[in-house]
């Protein structure tokens, strides 16, 4: 009985460290040699996964990162400079720091300003409406306001605003990974850098008709008149198509284009101070008057020399 | 037995209340709107400027490339404006806008109603002149015509059917147009025929139209004591069922042959034309008369004066609507097109086109959509799909942005003919999801073939 067991352990020993040596020697002939740095790059990435890098997700992203020569083409929008200085100290690059930026919703068109001209009875969906036709209101740029963008959004940064049917962006939860510009088949949600203290300028509009017909169909849209343009003494507001940009790099956020335009389209947010618009106005009308005198006093010159 | 197609198909009402209406020309609107986007391909190019005087049948527009056609100012006079204008979707296309002044057309085109039963024996003179009519298939999808008669070197065509199905619900312009103008039809089909070179066509109707199979079996018999020219045409019953007017569903109903995934009707040894096309080919061949004008059903229960319609090209939907006593109270959807494959209008300044087969009104109860609940995996869309494809499997794998399996699942043989849609007891709005996932996977094919095509160009 006891010659029994010990015969089945000895066998089961030995037939275990055969087994062991033999998985030994497979487990160094296929080994894989796998950059340490990859695990250690994702580590300390923020493992949403959400494609914001432009990589399938942040392992795809480590493992790029790893095999770059330097970090140029490799920038975490949600975890931002914090992470990239990370990953640069694991690598030994050096990252510049970028300024942080969010999704900016631009289109302005509540309801109670763009009114409904047919009623939508199809599937919910931003994508199944905009292949369909060209929307339940009048004006063919703006929001469809099915919430594509909403359901996009990872981090939960997006809402529908039910009052105005527009989405809104919680600035704190916004990573600006780009989902919901992608989603929108109209192409409203567009990712500008956040401004200083979080103040910046934007144009909340798209519409590219001429101007009696955006008037007609949203009391808030810009209509291409081109008093921001004229305004701006820093070249940042450009009008192309009938509708005006605001270039982010140049805008020195002085609000004087806020202050002329007529449709309310140019929005400012996160300043401290509510604009005083008619102080502004007459602000830039005394400075274009003294301008205007300026040149008048400057033709005025010549014509003096000419006479003497 | 009559005939039908092999697989799914549904079998809704056909509601053809306007069967009994002749079709009667539409007084001249005073503005046309001719977009210069009316078929597959590329957009026609103006070839007229603002001020010029155009008469009826003159060429406005010239084709934008291979796959295009000629378009024609179907008034005569005064071009107003080449702007772009929303059309029915509310989608901005290029328009040449055209003040009616009097109706005087061009030189050269036959407005009589004498039959000219003889036609030239050269094809290519045939194909030019249908080429210089700016013909397209008038069927639905305005694939330019001269296009489908130039098959590709190698392939054979074996029999020309002509589509007088007119599956849809409440259409009657093709049933009209072939009991009212029988004789040009089936000249028309000889044409056809003689152009593709094949010895059998087949003049498919659907057995709800008896007086049309009867109609045109008469005018076969006289046709053919006119000349030998006629023999081996031959008209075909089927049973009525909904797609069948569909151009692979009409080729197993007719011939009992099936067209692969990606293949082309061609392919089997078939051309389809749609009667109105048959139609065109005869205005264009024996008559030099473009396509200025086309024939509309407009109807609707809730819609009070039922009629057909023949509407110049360019006419606005609500000159239409206002010739016929107006928009009716309780209607909640306008549908260019009939109730299942046609497309609601969400724009009524808009114009006809060259492929406008219908105006229909529906009201609020015709036309809700119920809400949506979950699938219960009956398997009905799948029994009702005609191409065999599985649309609850499709609006999954599209819901979830799927593109390989979804292109695994051949959703690019859609044909959007909504039986699922129809036969879903959930009303998930099934094909809704699948127009949208075909269109991106047909994208994804479109650019991995033109990626091929430059890897083989280098």
């Amino acid at each position: 009985m006891s010659q029994t067991i010990i015969w089945t352990i000895t066998i089961i020993t030995l037939l275990g460290l055969l087994l062991a040596v033999i998985l030994w020697f497979i487990a160094e002939k296929f080994k894989v040699v796998e950059d340490p740095r990859i695990d250690e790059v994702e580590k300390v990435m923020p493992g949403a996964n959400c494609g914001g890098c432009g990589f399938a997700g942040c392992r795809a992203f480590a493992d790029s990162a790893v095999k770059a020569p330097n970090l140029d083409n490799h920038y975490c929008p949600v975890g931002g400079n914090d992470v990239m200085q990370k990953v640069a100290a694991i690598l030994g690059h050096e990252v510049k720091a970028k300024a942080p930026a969010v999704a900016v919703v631009r289109c302005n068109g509540a309801c109670s300003v763009r009114p409904v001209v047919n009623d939508y009875d199809g599937a919910l969906s931003c994508k199944v409406k905009a292949a369909l036709y060209s929307g339940d209101t009048g004006c063919a740029y703006g929001c469809l306001g099915c919430g594509d963008c909403v359901a996009a959004c990872q981090f939960g940064a997006l809402s529908m605003d039910p009052e105005t049917g527009l989405p809104v962006v919680d600035e704190a939860k916004c990573t600006a990974c780009g989902a919901c510009t992608k989603a929108c088949p109209k192409g409203i949600i567009e990712i500008r850098p956040k401004g200083p203290r979080g103040m910046r300028m934007f144009v909340s509009c798209m519409n590219k008709d001429h101007g009696p017909a955006v008037k007609k169909a949203c009391a808030n849209a810009c209509i291409g008149c081109s008093i921001c343009e004229k305004t701006c003494t820093h070249g940042a507001v450009v009008v192309e198509n009938n509708v005006a940009y605001i270039d982010a790099a140049k805008c020195k956020l002085c609000r004087e284009c806020e202050a002329f335009c007529p449709t309310g389209a140019i929005h400012a947010v996160n300043f401290p101070k509510p604009l005083d618009k008619d102080a502004v106005k007459a602000r830039v009308n005394e400075r274009k008057k003294k301008a205007a005198e300026a040149a008048a006093a400057a033709q005025a010159e010549p014509k003096k020399e000419e006479t003497v | 037995m009559n005939r039908t197609f092999s697989i799914g198909g549904v079998h809704p009402h056909d509601c053809k209340i306007s069967r009994d209406c002749a079709i009667q020309p539409m007084p001249l609107p005073q503005t046309v709107y001719i977009s210069v986007a009316q078929h597959i391909g590329a957009p026609a190019k103006p070839i007229v400027a603002v001020g010029d005087k155009v008469k009826v049948g003159q060429p406005v527009a010239e084709p934008g490339g291979f796959v295009s056609a000629y378009i024609h100012s179907s008034v005569s006079g005064t071009v107003k404006a080449i702007a772009p204008r929303a059309d029915l979707a509310g989608n901005k296309q290029l328009c040449i806008e055209i003040a009616v002044e009097g109706d005087e057309w061009m030189e050269g085109i036959d407005t009589s109603d004498t039959l000219r039963t003889d036609f030239p024996d050269d094809n290519k003179e045939i194909i030019e002149k249908i080429r210089r009519g700016g013909v397209v298939g008038l069927g639905g999808a305005t694939f330019p015509t001269h296009v489908k008669l130039s098959p590709p070197p190698g392939k054979v065509c074996e029999m020309l059917i002509i589509n007088g199905c007119e599956c849809e619900p409440y259409l009657t312009s093709d049933f009209r147009t072939l009991l009212e103008k029988g004789q040009q039809v089936v000249i028309g089909t000889a044409i056809l025929k003689q152009a593709l070179g094949v010895d059998k066509a087949t003049i498919a109707i659907e057995e709800n139209k008896p007086e049309a199979i009867e109609h045109i079996n008469q005018v076969l018999t006289q046709m053919r004591k006119v000349s030998s020219k006629y023999t081996g045409i031959t008209v075909m019953s089927l049973r009525k069922r909904y797609p069948q007017g569909g151009e692979k569903q009409l080729i197993d109903a007719v011939m009992h042959r099936q067209v692969k995934s990606g293949g082309l009707p061609i392919d089997v040894g078939a051309v389809v034309q749609n009667v109105a096309t048959a139609l065109a080919v005869y205005d264009a061949v024996q008559k030099n008369k473009p396509i200025v004008d086309n024939s509309i059903t407009v109807t609707g229960e809730c819609f009070p004066k039922q009629a057909n319609l023949l509407v110049r090209v360019g006419t606005p939907l609500r000159a239409i609507i206002d010739y016929l006593g107006g928009m009716p109270a309780d209607a909640v959807k306008v549908i260019s097109g009939g109730p299942m494959m046609g497309k609601a209008i969400s724009n009524l300044d808009a114009a006809t086109v060259k492929g406008t087969s219908a105006l229909l009104f529906l009201t609020e109860k015709q036309t809700r959509r119920k809400p949506e609940s979950n699938c219960i995996r009956c398997g009905r869309c799948a029994d009702a799909c005609p191409m065999g494809l599985e649309p609850f499997l499709l609006n999954r794998l599209a819901l979830n942005g799927r593109t390989d399996e979804l292109e695994q699942n051949a959703v690019q043989d859609c044909i959007e003919c909504g039986c699922c849609l129809y036969s879903c007891p959930a009303c998930i709005p099934l094909l809704d999801h699948i127009r949208q996932a075909k269109a991106q996977v047909m994208g994804i094919l479109r650019a991995r073939a033109a990626a091929a095509k430059a890897a083989a160009g280098k």
